[in-house]
């Protein structure tokens, strides 16, 4: 690695931002800051991040919402000034922090064309030159002399993205700009950064889709709470992410299930190893223990598996209750990923519930158990392949 | 550190286009109306004062001498007032490319110059219908029009980067570039004020500006600066005046233009 002439360096970058408590826009209430010594806030949205990004990577910066990596994206576009930390490009850098910076509705689109790219840093021969071929990608031809707000919005984004994907320079940015136009547009697109990665064009990509990241990035960061967590490969990155984002997803999941648990009627769900847990890879072993305190009356149980989005899954009845207050259950939800919710409801001989019923949640995750090849939908169906006639019964 | 590269005078070229071709959008006559606008300022200033209040009625081809202190306000007027919110205004660039900051203020600048031109351009046919003889004197128009830039440019600076953080200046000075319409020799000839004051007036280097301009353009007999004043100290006032704008609002620019993505 040592030997790799160096793009980017990265260098414990920190930035903060003031956030006044009310907003010093007019003199008035500069005055009464002063008087009151209203003490700012500073927000610290990067604290220490470094890396090196190689002539000829395709780096991606991938993080959660709020992470700072756009943040440092606006650093190394030389937007924002770091508060300590350096940055150092080697060569020409042009940034798409967003698709069309300049575009005035007012002018043509040939215009628009131009005006974006000086704004990019490019000069007025450099655009001339890469103009027609702009025009072809976009396959805006007929249309160039036309003012842009003529254009449909698609055409307006056709023709910034062909911008962006024609300019030529050292290194290019790019902010979650894949997600626009119509899908042969966006596959002309990923043709496009496929080019780069064969030619060895220097690409800085920032994405949380991780299909994206693993597909292209040979090297990536995972950047969290303002600090990079992990610098490498992509596809382990894209694993590190998923478990950051998991435990999120969990933490809301057992804060719910607590306040759901004041209920007389008790649910907890186990792995195969009896750990308490609310995330569970589809088709692994669930364990649910259903407790309940009014014993006398409950004749039958019936247990629901409900998707967060209010589709009813499955259920089932077990009637042995014969005064018990407790009951296990072994489930393996084939499911597809997501959130779920189980429901238990308590039932009198007459077939009348008592009272609410009790409710857990649990995930499912992108993983899978055992050998399951690639399924699609909302439940895995158990099933067998066969290349001869099977013998019936 | 160069300044004027290809790429920031290709910038600068595309955002004075722009200016200049969205401005009359949708208007029938459209550019000609930076023609007919100092036109009928004429016209009207003309008709009040020649024959309502007739300030300058001793004075030479009055009614340019008139028009002539008018467009060189009006540029100061507009060169101002559009740098002071020109960063404010160009903040979608600003928080999304790293375009030089100070490119958003040379083009106000630049954009009130062209206007400027299309109106001295009027000024030029009025002065030959007026009879005013055209002199190799005219070429003096080139220093004077490149002071007053300095001083816009200079003002644009200071008050487009106080404007990121406070947003009353660009009322402020509103407020005071009226004032200074009538605190400048501009509707009403200096032989109107008592000599003694003249040279108090010559430090607003606008007087000094519209005078010598005058005296360029339109009659020897007006009174300047150097005829006014013969104390080199109070001479120098209204250059020193104008470069010391100059400096303080470029550096003050440079300091804070580095955050205005942020503060914007």
């Amino acid at each position: 690695m040592a030997d790799k002439e160096i793009a980017v360096s990265v260098k414990d970058i920190h930035k903060e931002f003031i956030l006044p408590q009310s907003k010093n826009s007019t003199f008035k209430q500069t005055v009464v800051n002063i008087v009151k010594k209203n003490n700012k806030v500073t927000q610290k949205t990067l604290d220490g991040v470094s890396f090196d990004i190689h002539k000829g990577d395709f780096f991606g910066i991938v993080g959660r919402n709020g992470s700072g990596k756009s943040t440092l994206l606006k650093l190394i576009a030389g937007v924002y000034t770091p508060t300590a930390g350096s940055i150092e490009v080697h060569g020409g850098l042009t940034p798409f922090i967003e698709l069309g910076v300049g575009f005035n509705p007012e002018l043509s689109g040939r215009d628009n064309v131009y005006l974006n790219g000086a704004l990019l840093g490019f000069t007025r021969e450099q655009m001339t030159d890469m103009y027609d071929e702009i025009v072809d990608f976009a396959e805006l031809g007929p249309f160039m002399d036309q003012k842009l707000k003529n254009y449909s919005s698609g055409m307006q984004v056709r023709l910034a993205f062909s911008i962006a994907i024609k300019a030529k320079n050292d290194v290019l940015i790019f902010d979650e700009v894949l997600a626009v136009g119509d899908e042969a547009f966006q596959r002309k697109c990923l043709d496009v950064f496929e080019g780069y990665k064969a030619s060895g064009q220097t690409v800085i990509l920032v994405s949380h889709d991780m299909d994206t990241v693993r597909q292209f990035c040979n090297r990536a960061v995972l950047i969290n709470d303002g600090k990079n967590i992990m610098i490498g490969d992509p596809r382990k990155i894209a694993k590190k992410y998923s478990e950051l984002n998991q435990g999120v997803i969990d933490a809301e999941s057992s804060k719910k299930n607590e306040r759901a648990s004041d209920n007389s009627i008790s649910i907890k769900i186990f792995t195969d190893e009896g750990k308490e847990r609310a995330s569970f890879r589809a088709g692994e072993e669930m364990l649910a223990s259903l407790n309940w305190d009014k014993v006398s009356e409950v004749d039958h149980v019936v247990l629901n598996i409900y998707k967060q989005s209010g589709e009813h899954i499955t259920g089932f009845r077990y009637a042995n209750i014969d005064n018990k207050s407790s009951v296990w259950v072994s489930m393996r939800p084939n499911v597809m990923p997501g959130r779920y919710h189980i429901a238990l409801q308590l039932f009198t001989v007459d077939n009348s519930q008592i009272g609410d019923e009790g409710a857990i949640e649990f995930n499912v995750k992108n993983e899978y158990v055992g050998d399951v090849d690639e399924w699609s939908g909302l439940v895995y169906v158990s099933h067998a392949w066969a290349e001869h006639k099977p013998e019936f019964k | 550190m160069r300044y004027m590269t290809t790429k920031n005078r290709a910038i600068l070229r595309e955002m004075v286009v722009t200016d200049f071709k969205v401005r009359y959008q949708g208007s029938i006559l459209g550019y000609l109306w930076s023609l007919l606008k100092p036109l009928f300022l004429f016209a009207i200033l003309y008709i009040v004062f020649t024959y309502i209040i007739p300030l300058g009625k001793d004075i030479e081809h009055y009614p340019v001498y008139l028009l002539t202190g008018i467009v060189l306000w009006n540029f100061f007027t507009e060169a101002t007032m559009q740098g002071a919110s020109s960063v404010v205004a160009r903040g979608d660039l600003i928080r999304k490319v790293s375009i030089p900051r100070y490119l958003v203020v040379i083009t106000s600048t630049l954009s009130a110059l062209i206007n400027l031109g299309l109106s001295l351009i009027v000024v030029i046919i009025f002065a030959l219908f007026n009879g005013v003889m055209p002199s190799l004197e005219w070429l003096m128009m080139i220093p004077i029009i490149l002071e007053l830039i300095l001083l816009a440019t200079g003002i644009s600076f200071l008050l487009s980067a106080l404007y990121v953080k406070f947003r009353d200046i660009t009322y402020m000075w509103e407020i005071f570039l009226q004032a200074g319409f009538y605190a400048t020799p501009i509707i009403y000839p200096l032989t109107k004020v008592p000599e003694q004051f003249h040279k108090w007036f010559f430090i607003n280097p606008m007087a000094q500006i519209i005078q010598d301009a005058r005296y360029a353009m339109v009659t020897p007999t007006t009174a300047t600066l150097w005829t006014s004043v013969h104390n080199i100290a109070v001479m120098a006032a209204p250059f020193v005046v104008v470069v010391a704008i100059f400096i303080t609002g470029a550096l003050y620019f440079k300091r804070h233009s580095a955050y205005f993505a942020e503060d914007i």
